[in-house]
């Protein structure tokens, strides 16, 4: 096992880290503001992907079919709130799990009758597809591009929170939400703003993982279920938990699957390590929620403003 | 904040408690007796029609009734939404290929093998997601299923993703693999599991047990620790899940991860809530009602999820009681 191929999986870890905190940071706050569970948020997923794949069939415009991807599932968030989900805010977590549920089922058919199941596949942008040199070693410059767009959403969400009037509104929403709205703030809007903001950030994750997953009917939920775990592990509500939750989770997952087997291989005799490695490597991140929530229920990051 | 989630997440829903079938008025007596009737007449039709069809749909339909029953005692009374009972089915099946596999054919001895094996995994899962409550109970519950689906698929030696068949069914002595014999078992299981529940509910542990669902800090104010009697009823419930996946595995003949994947445990949940959610006989009502709706939608559309997952939606904003309290409401 050379430095480098650690090296590589590590950025591997941290590039899929960064796209379960696009996936969380929006859920974290719907979750955390509304008391209100989406499992359909991996169908937005799923939804940005597939637009970004037709855009960028029709266009060729990388850009674009990202672009396409957020904005577009901006706009089907804010209908999909307003006409559907708001209703659902004020009823038990039995209920919203139920109806999301119908609505994940509906998505991955409507997908499957519009595209087929056969998976669609999407090019990286031409300027990215040479390897990129980072101390030495040699990087896909795609997936390195995908950790700086990470980078960069979670600064511009800190900034959004912690420094604008509509993030202070946000967070004192979180908080209090009826006062917040007896201060003659619109929350039904200010939650709608959250929720769509969440879409548009799973709409962004589904449209840049075109280029190294296959785009298929379904391909939402093992990400979504994978989100959920981040969220439990970093503390419901909370941005930063999320970004560093969605961290450990990538790495974890990813090191686990790609050294775990060797290291078992090393340590222990080869009939053990080949049965032992994949099932270890398969469940170490929920092991590792498992873990987390022995000692601390509330997860590692619990909010601080609420 | 964890207090806004409590109070919206323990207020009581209408028509709860534990409703003696025989107050219950006349439509829900007469559902009993009808489905009753047809239960113990399907096996008679199976043989006079020839139709082998017939027993096998009966048979799913009584498995998946069994495991509605069993979420039901965890999701209806415990107020425990767990979205990962599924992986309880599953975890029943393996043990009878696994088992079966090592040379233990004994139908008794693989019963006692899940009740230790399943019992433990499910008092470890159990404390844990009850270290949480409300949202991120749901969540603990959904990713301990993965986990489980995964720690499977991950089995070469088991099929691994694709399952296996098994190699011999749960051994029953001259009953061993013989359909009706597993049917008429698979019915005497759900209707005495249907009449634990009744008497477990309306015992005291079933009091403190409900009660926890509508006010836990109550209970603990009156000097009852109730995280033991969530346990068990979770416990409870994961073991008669189990065992409707004991008897899937024989019916079917195979296992596969495919059993505890996490849209079984939504189709579990969408039974419970469909057929009334913590009454003692709505759960076999729900699953009776969507197995053979799904039988009907598959046999119309082969993207019947397209028709069916609108009407999960509906049903949550119309049907709030439950097709038990439809029937139970007529009554009145």
């Amino acid at each position: 096992m050379s430095i480098a191929f650690l090296f590589t999986q590590l950025l591997n870890g941290l590039q899929f880290g960064v796209l379960l905190f696009l996936m969380a940071a929006g859920l974290t706050l719907v979750l955390g503001i509304m008391s209100f569970i989406n499992l359909a948020h991996g169908s937005l997923y799923m939804a940005g992907a597939y637009l970004a794949a037709v855009v960028s069939a029709h266009t060729g415009s990388f850009v674009l079919a990202v672009l396409a991807g957020m904005v577009g599932l901006f706009v089907i968030s804010v209908a999909l709130d307003r006409l559907a989900l708001s209703a659902l805010h004020r009823r038990p977590h039995l209920d919203q799990v139920l109806a999301t549920f119908g609505i994940v089922l509906f998505a991955n058919e409507a997908a499957r009758m519009m595209f087929g199941s056969a998976p669609l596949y999407m090019d990286a942008p031409a300027v990215l597809s040479e390897p990129f040199e980072i101390l030495g070693f040699n990087y896909p410059s795609y997936r390195a591009a995908i950790i700086a767009v990470g980078i960069a959403v979670a600064l511009g969400l800190h900034w959004l929170i912690d420094r604008t009037r509509i993030g202070m509104l946000i967070r004192a929403g979180a908080s209090n939400r009826a006062m917040v709205s007896a201060l003659g703030v619109n929350i039904g809007w200010l939650t709608t703003f959250v929720f769509a903001l969440g879409g548009a950030l799973a709409g962004l994750a589904g449209a840049m993982v075109g280029p190294i997953l296959s785009i298929q009917p379904g391909m939402g939920e093992p990400v979504l279920i994978l989100t959920l775990v981040v969220i439990v592990i970093g503390g419901i509500g909370s941005i930063r938990g999320a970004l560093l939750g969605a961290l450990i989770v990538g790495v974890v997952d990813t090191l686990g699957r790609g050294v775990l087997p060797g290291l078992l291989a090393m340590l222990f005799n080869p009939s053990v390590a080949a049965a032992a490695g994949p099932a270890l490597a398969s469940v170490g991140v929920y092991l590792l929620m498992a873990a987390v929530l022995a000692f601390k229920p509330q997860g590692l990051f619990p909010v601080r403003y609420a | 904040m964890t207090g806004q989630i409590n109070s919206t997440a323990v207020k009581p829903a209408p028509a709860t408690g534990a409703a003696t079938p025989a107050r219950a008025g006349f439509w829900p007596a007469f559902t009993i007796v009808a489905l009753a009737v047809l239960a113990l007449a399907v096996p008679l039709y199976g043989a006079v029609s020839g139709n082998t069809y017939a027993i096998v749909l009966a048979s799913r339909i009584l498995v998946f009734a069994l495991a509605a029953v069993g979420l039901n005692l965890a999701l209806g009374y415990g107020g425990m939404v767990s979205f990962g009972h599924a992986m309880y089915m599953g975890l029943g099946a393996y043990v009878v290929l696994i088992a079966g596999g090592a040379g233990w054919v004994n139908g008794w001895l693989q019963l006692l093998l899940l009740v230790m094996v399943v019992g433990a995994i499910a008092a470890i899962v159990g404390w844990i997601s009850l270290r949480t409550q409300g949202l991120a109970f749901i969540m603990i519950t959904l990713a301990f299923a993965q986990l489980f689906y995964f720690l499977f698929v991950s089995l070469r030696d088991y099929g691994g993703d694709d399952g296996m068949s098994l190699g011999a069914p749960s051994g029953f002595g001259p009953l061993t693999g013989h359909p009706i014999a597993l049917y008429y078992a698979l019915l005497a299981t759900l209707v005495l599991s249907v009449y634990g529940t009744w008497r477990l509910v309306n015992s005291r542990f079933g009091l403190v047990l409900r009660a926890t669902r509508v006010n836990e800090r109550r209970v603990k104010a009156v000097g009852t620790g109730p995280l033991a009697y969530q346990l068990v009823a979770y416990v409870l419930s994961a073991l008669i899940c189990a065992l409707a996946g004991f008897f899937l595995a024989n019916l079917t003949g195979f296992v596969s991860p495919a059993y505890m994947a996490w849209t079984v445990s939504g189709e579990l949940i969408v039974m419970v809530v469909l057929g009334g959610v913590g009454t003692v006989f709505g759960p076999v009502v729900g699953a009776v009602a969507l197995l053979l709706f799904e039988e009907v939608l598959k046999g119309w559309t082969e993207h019947w999820p397209i028709v069916f997952g609108p009407l999960v939606v509906l049903m949550v904003v119309v049907l709030r009681q439950g097709l038990w309290g439809l029937l139970r409401g007529r009554a009145e």
